[in-house]
């Protein structure tokens, strides 16, 4: 296991005093991004080019910032990905095309993406199941059990109440014209997590557990309990992304293949330290807009999705090893 | 820390034997539905056979699987290499018997490639191991989709010996991973390179200061690790005689091999566990795949169980751990 001794301990704020402030380089990468996409398809500074843009990254962008609260603390969550389609496919069995049911099944997903976190947590906490087989195995558990509630093909369809969230855009808003409820969506959720992330006592203690477990404990850090906060806020986040997906398309039991991997690319992109001890929600949600805007720009480019895997996988592999640069030139022992 | 460790003692040895005694549960579960269901034509030695031929490809994964892990490591990249040796061989061979040499000498090559380029990358680069072999598969997944059209071929004739040839009354195939099984033991038992894997698994710091080359050591275990998936690969070609660019990702080789190596006993952060774990592993997923056919199990609540069963196969002994696991 790797252990970030120098630097991580400090306060967030304390090296920026006195100095320029520290920007995370994925705002420069992303605002070149958006440059780019603009040059190269001037449409995407109207606002429907860069609302749609933005409503299209969403979910990912949630995804991603309740992924951070794991990976900050040491863990990985596999299983959101699994999440999102049980919502969807869980969704559209309880509503059975009745529009009134709204109301009570997004409760009842919440919950159950609040038990998935608590499992997930209890598992890794008590059962000392390493959260990469632990989640993984909630991943394969939960596809199977989306398969089985809807028998293999999820019939009907979701009613316009439930996708009232991703698809509907709210009109007439001078300046911009038109605001998608779902970015209403990401801001609020992305306000919330960054201040229980950066202002409150717990994104300490998750800092700390994800730094060094072993000294936290010791420090008096309850572990568990703050491990189970983790994974429910991901899980939660998760089941907030599948909402949101459903809105946007239809009802299938593979919407959310290949989630996971992206909202942990995204972290990553983010600047976010795998093993944990080191991660930003605004950061995240940068790097899930990052990754978004490069699949725009080679979707505008013209080039197909196999390529679009190949960059992926080597934007990855860059990020990673820039993190490493930076560290290390910044004296890490 | 050392004294905690030689009081602890017993309790580790006792962790030893549980992929044993995982191995003979699932044993006893197998034989008492089949004789509980009247079927005992399913407990005969060609039974076991086939139970074991079912799972070769997995196994041979998870033999190079398990050298990444005892090193530390991780490989995720295994799945697609799969696809991508299974389409490469059968579009080399393209059902000319002359090719077959060229075509297994090539894709052996392409895996020693893509383990050389992820060790490099974990150890030169100081990429996470995820990450890396995670691009990695991404970028060879990319690949094998945007050249897939122009590949097709089927493999000769020839080459399916190597998937239902049969020597002794045993599959060719089953005897193959047998020897790769014993090589690796012999490897990981009495080489200087085995225990060298074990020190860096352990503790890659203490393994560099002992004067171990540990980013050769960690280099040659994901260069095996590749090589292993590569095999695995042409086993699948043959035996469905082309490769599909789904036939590692259909089967999950990637995460199946890990689970196996981590039901065997190998612990994720490297150091500790062995080949006999993993062996223990693929036996007991094909058990676990028999009893669920024999008890006729649907296919849906079968993917359920396999997610429980994963976990609580690696609980049943992590759960006794000191460790903080994340």
């Amino acid at each position: 296991m790797i252990q970030e001794t120098v630097g991580s301990a400090k306060a967030p704020g304390a090296t920026n005093s006195g100095r320029l402030p520290k920007i995370n380089p994925v705002f420069f990468v992303l605002a070149a991004l958006l440059v780019a996409i603009t040059l190269s398809n001037p449409n995407f500074v109207e606002p429907t080019g860069y609302m749609n843009f933005l409503k299209r990254a969403a979910p990912l962008a949630i995804l991603a910032a309740g992924q951070i609260y794991v990976i900050v603390s040491g863990g990985f969550d596999l299983s959101v990905g699994s999440v999102i389609t049980l919502t969807v496919v869980g969704s559209s069995m309880l509503l059975n095309n009745n529009a009134d049911a709204t109301w009570w099944v997004i409760p009842v997903m919440y919950a159950v993406g609040l038990a998935v976190g608590v499992v997930n947590a209890l598992v890794v906490s008590y059962l000392r199941v390493p959260s990469l087989i632990a989640t993984l195995g909630m991943m394969i558990t939960l596809n199977g059990a989306a398969f089985m509630w809807s028998s293999g093909s999820p019939r009907g369809y979701l009613p316009d109440t439930f996708r009232f969230f991703g698809r509907v855009n709210i009109q007439g808003i001078p300046l911009i014209q038109f605001l998608p409820v779902a970015l209403l969506v990401l801001v609020v959720v992305g306000l919330c997590l960054f201040w229980l992330m950066h202002r409150t006592n717990l994104g300490r203690l998750l800092h700390a557990i994800g730094d060094n477990p072993r000294a936290a404990q010791m420090s008096g850090v309850p572990l568990e309990r703050v491990r189970i906060i983790a994974f429910v806020v991901s899980s939660l986040s998760a089941v907030t992304a599948g909402i949101l997906l459903g809105g946007f398309a239809g009802v299938s039991t593979d919407v959310g293949v290949g989630y996971e991997l992206q909202a942990i690319t995204a972290c990553v992109i983010g600047g976010a330290q795998l093993l944990g001890g080191r991660g930003s929600v605004p950061a995240s949600i940068a790097g899930a807009l990052t990754l978004t805007a490069i699949f725009t720009l080679l979707n505008f480019i013209g080039l197909p999705k196999p390529v679009r895997d190949v960059v992926q996988g080597v934007i990855l592999i860059v990020a990673v090893v820039l993190a490493t640069y930076r560290r290390n030139r910044a004296g890490r022992t | 820390m050392n004294t905690a460790t030689l009081t602890k003692r017993p309790a580790w040895r006792m962790e030893r034997y549980a992929p044993a005694l995982l191995l003979a549960a699932a044993l006893a579960i197998y034989i008492a539905i089949a004789l509980g269901l009247g079927l005992t034509r399913f407990l005969t030695p060609e039974a076991a056979v086939s139970i074991l031929n079912r799972s070769i490809a997995l196994g041979i994964t998870a033999v190079g699987q398990t050298f990444a892990i005892l090193v530390g490591s991780i490989d995720l990249s295994v799945a697609h290499l799969i696809s991508a040796s299974a389409v490469v061989s059968s579009a080399i061979m393209n059902g000319d018997p002359a090719m077959m040499v060229p075509a297994v000498l090539a894709v052996l090559l392409m895996g020693a490639v893509v383990g050389t380029l992820n060790g490099l990358m974990i150890t030169k680069l100081e990429v996470n191991p995820l990450i890396a072999t995670l691009g990695m598969a991404l970028i060879i997944q990319g690949c094998l989709a945007s050249f897939h059209g122009r590949f097709g071929g089927s493999v000769p004739d020839a080459f399916q010996y190597f998937a239902y040839g049969e020597v002794i009354g045993l599959p060719v195939s089953l005897i193959v991973l047998v020897l790769l099984v014993l090589a690796a033991w012999a490897v990981l038992r009495f080489t200087r390179f085995g225990s060298n894997i074990y020190s860096v698994g352990g503790n890659r710091d203490t393994a560099r200061a002992a004067g171990i080359k540990t980013t050769r050591v960690v280099m040659a275990s994901h260069i095996i690790c590749s090589l292993c998936a590569s095999l695995a690969g042409l086993y699948l070609a043959s035996r469905l005689k082309s490769g599909s660019p789904w036939i590692g990702t259909e089967g999950a080789y990637d995460l199946e091999s890990i689970a196996v190596v981590v039901i065997g006993g190998t612990i994720l952060s490297g150091g500790k566990g062995g080949i006999w774990g993993t062996v223990a592993g693929v036996i007991i997923f094909s058990l676990i795949d028999s009893i669920f056919n024999l008890a006729g199990v649907d296919a849906f609540a079968k993917q359920v169980m396999r997610g429980i069963i994963i976990v609580a196969a690696v609980a049943f002994y992590a759960v006794r751990s000191k460790r903080i696991v994340a």
